[in-house]
């Protein structure tokens, strides 16, 4: 294919994929009142999109995650708070949606692994140093005197 | 005929590992200089060897040779010269290759600098290295080796994804490689010294050099990571707990623990056997990095290149290495009591704790990275860790590392005086205190984050200034006597206030960032802040292997010019993959960072704007760190006595 077919093709392609793609959160999502506007953020930061990589469906340009971003708008405009918003999607998606596991059950271990080691850790370190700060014992009689040949050469 | 060449040649660097290892570990264990001395021959010959089979990749890619599968499946003619280049190691073989180069390097340097180190330390370590050679040589040819061919080569290759053709591929994965496998000195130093069961002043001088030098790579390599993916991504953030982000920042945070621990050894020839314990640790890490990276066993927007069954075998080489040498480290550690005493409170101490936070919550990263599959295989239940997980998680840990710091760092040794160093530091906590209040009557409704962060990002950044200023004495010419202080000193104070810097910008980003979503009709504008934009024109623009949808975008402050962007949405067709290339006006207190979207139905363009600010200030925390690293580095101890087997001398300043 020439150059310039090659070009042609590409901007075809533009125009198809571009119908396609929805990037992120869009103008039409947007609510008028900033302050649910601001919630819908903050809840959409912590909604994982169900097919992407890692990303937050406020990042995510799957269709399914704008109509996640635009159920959870439907919820606040709904009245529900934050909390109420995050339970129904979890109940419908699962809690796999949910970048903050929930601290139940094996979730636990996760959310308290950091303050358990700290406190263990700590604590064996604060008794190792103990240890070893303890006041040495006192120079033996025949170490005094090396001490006292020493100190003369 | 050329491209057999590498393939030979990569082949006969798996053998002369082998030999590397073998031979000096038996010479050393049986007391012969002959095989001690193959060593250093051998790592300068494997690293000849890896360096002429990546220059064969290289041209192979260069020259466009699809007869070789890695260059069909990852290049194509009409890619520019520089991703022909940087796309030797843009996917899995060729990364690998490069993964192993520096390897050798390492090697290398450590076997023809290393003349003063002793003959049996030196063949011991040499052979350790060599070790790890092998395995991942093995790796290369068995399973991922670059130079396989294809039977038919087609017509022209299947390109490279779009998101890595852009000049950061260049930089970040050499840089990180050069971090990830620097540690393996250390490592390589740990594990030597277990065999000889014996650690002391001198070795901990030999290893702290490579740890330091492991460590401002890491420091730059993660740093140039996250500026690529602000630019590139069009998310507007900077650092998203991806977990290939977090195998990077593992070892990141046990190198910045052992460089700290070596210096107790090093001076007070304590914490010995922790300080072997984290070396292992922070290359263990390492591996751990290059086995989620590699396998794609975790799911991540960076895992352009992976491949499940090769998980296995780097998960074989990561049990193998990490599994041996903290099995060695549980038979050997015992011998290895520290000599120094010290008082609860004292920078031994202090030191203690900056070591525990950094392990505690490098652990806490890879407990959330790995939470998600661990879930998964052993209970059976799927769920997410994220962004806000390990903001939760995380941030106490580095919070608690700047509260400690200043304070610590200025403790003497032994027995320190706590009373005494928080009197000399009131200047700088009035300072914080003050900034703190500044931002919190300016900022109006918003997260406390912000100002937390200002007052710590200052304690840290005067408390750095404060200790310097006090090692002048208390009289006299001080701001001479400021210039002749050792390099370590200066390192120290650039590399912490470095930290504050990152953590000023850090909050500044999370606290008050800007964000506008909104629809713009060519010619009209929309307020950002405090900016207005300008959306003059959008027009199509064809590049060399893409098209690009061009938005040019005049952004004001108060009515002056500010700047003229360029964002753009590309189309690569041979991938046909979209990408976005956001455009960014740097200023010195906050970036303009503006995205065009896509056309609308009732006509305009969907924008997306954002006010970053301190953005600079992130990338430029990060190379004061590093620049403290290299500082450090370049002390006189260093450069005159590396090595020397001899006590360290009385009255070497601290670090």
């Amino acid at each position: 294919m020439s150059r310039r077919g090659a070009k042609r093709l590409a901007l075809a392609l533009v125009l198809i994929l571009a119908a396609g793609a929805a990037p992120a959160v869009q103008p039409d999502e947007i609510l008028a009142d900033p302050a649910l506007e601001a919630r819908a953020r903050e809840i959409g930061r912590e909604i994982r999109c169900p097919v992407c990589q890692g990303e937050s469906i406020d990042d995510s340009n799957a269709p399914i995650s704008r109509d996640l971003r635009i159920i959870l708008r439907e919820r606040l405009v709904a009245g529900d708070t934050n909390d109420e918003v995050i339970d129904y999607l979890v109940d419908r998606y699962g809690e796999f949606i949910l970048f903050k596991p929930r601290a139940t059950g094996a979730n636990w271990i996760l959310w308290l692994a950091g303050p358990v080691m700290l406190v263990a850790a700590g604590g064996v370190a604060v008794l190792a140093l103990r240890r070893k700060s303890a006041p040495e014992p006192a120079l033996s009689p025949e170490e005094q005197a090396r001490l006292a040949e020493l100190m003369r050469e | 005929m050329i491209v057999e060449l590498g393939h030979f040649a990569l082949i006969l660097a798996l053998t002369v590992a082998v030999v590397q290892t073998v031979l000096p570990l038996w010479g050393a264990q049986r007391d012969n200089p002959a095989l001690m001395a193959v060593a250093a021959p051998a790592a300068v010959a494997q690293f000849a060897l890896v360096a002429l089979a990546f220059g064969v990749l290289t041209w192979a890619f260069v020259v466009s040779d699809f007869s070789l599968a890695v260059v069909a499946n990852n290049s194509h003619t009409l890619k520019p010269m520089l991703y022909k280049v940087t796309g030797v190691w843009g996917n899995h073989e060729g990364s690998l290759l490069l993964w192993v180069l520096i390897l050798a390097l390492f090697g290398a340097v450590a076997a023809i600098f290393g003349t003063s180190l002793p003959a049996r330390l030196r063949a011991r370590v040499l052979a350790v290295q060599g070790s790890i050679g092998a395995a991942f040589l093995a790796f290369l040819v068995f399973t991922s080796n670059p130079f396989w061919r294809l039977v038919t080569p087609p017509l022209d290759g299947a390109d490279m994804n779009p998101l890595l053709q852009d000049p950061g591929l260049a930089f970040h994965p050499p840089f990180l490689y050069l971090g990830y496998v620097g540690l393996s000195m250390a490592f390589s130093f740990a594990v030597a010294a277990l065999i000889e069961g014996r650690v002391d002043a001198a070795w901990a001088r030999w290893v702290r050099p490579w740890t330091l030098t492991a460590w401002v790579f890491l420091t730059i390599g993660i740093a140039l990571g996250s500026w690529w993916a602000y630019y590139e991504l069009g998310w507007g953030g900077f650092w998203f707990w991806d977990p290939v982000e977090n195998a990077s920042f593992m070892p990141w945070l046990f190198a910045a623990a052992l460089l700290h621990s070596a210096i107790v050894v090093e001076k007070r020839e304590s914490l010995k056997s922790w300080t072997i314990l984290l070396a292992i640790l922070a290359f263990g890490f390492s591996l751990l990095g290059t086995f989620l990276v590699r396998s794609g066993v975790i799911t991540s927007v960076h895992s352009f290149a992976s491949d499940p069954t090769r998980g296995v075998f780097i998960l074989g080489l990561l049990a193998f290495f990490t599994g041996g040498a903290l099995t060695l480290f549980a038979l050997r550690a015992g011998s290895m009591e520290g000599k120094g005493v010290f008082a609860l409170i004292s920078r031994e101490s202090a030191l203690v704790a900056n070591n525990i936070l950094l392990a505690v919550s490098a652990m806490v990263v890879f407990i959330g990275t790995i939470w998600p599959l661990a879930a998964e295989l052993l209970i059976g239940r799927t769920v997410s860790v994220g962004e806000p997980f390990f903001n939760a998680t995380f941030t106490p840990f580095f919070v608690a590392l700047a509260v400690i710091l200043p304070a610590g760092a200025m403790l003497a040794w032994k027995r320190g005086d706590l009373p005494r160093a928080l009197r000399q530091l009131v200047p700088a906590l009035l300072l914080a205190g003050a900034f703190a209040a500044l931002a919190f009557a300016l900022q109006t409704g918003r997260s406390a984050l912000g100002p937390i962060g200002l007052f710590l990002g200052t304690w840290v950044i005067f408390g750095a200034v404060t200790d310097l200023w006090l090692r002048t004495g208390r009289s006299g010419n001080r701001l001479s006597r400021l210039s002749r202080l050792p390099r370590a000193d200066w390192g120290k104070a650039t590399a912490h206030s470095g930290l504050g810097v990152v953590i000023l910008a850090v909050a500044a980003l999370h606290a008050w960032k800007i964000e506008v979503v909104t629809v713009v009709d060519t010619g009209g504008s929309f307020s950002l802040g405090a900016y207005d934009v300008l959306l003059k024109e959008v027009k199509q623009v064809a590049g060399p292997n893409y098209v690009s949808t061009t938005a040019e975008m005049v952004v004001t402050k108060g009515g002056a010019d500010f700047a003229t962007l360029y964002p753009e949405k590309r189309v690569y067709p041979v991938q046909a993959m979209p990408t976005t290339e956001a455009a960014i006006g740097y200023g010195p207190f906050a970036d303009v960072y503006l995205v065009i979207g896509d056309p609308q139905a009732g006509g305009g363009w969907a924008v997306r704007g954002y006010v970053e600010p301190m953005a600079n200030w992130l990338w430029a925390g990060a190379a004061l760190m590093a620049l403290g690293g290299i500082l450090s580095l370049s002390d006189r101890r260093y450069r005159v006595a590396a090595g020397a087997r001899r006590a360290v001398p009385q009255g070497v300043p601290a670090e």
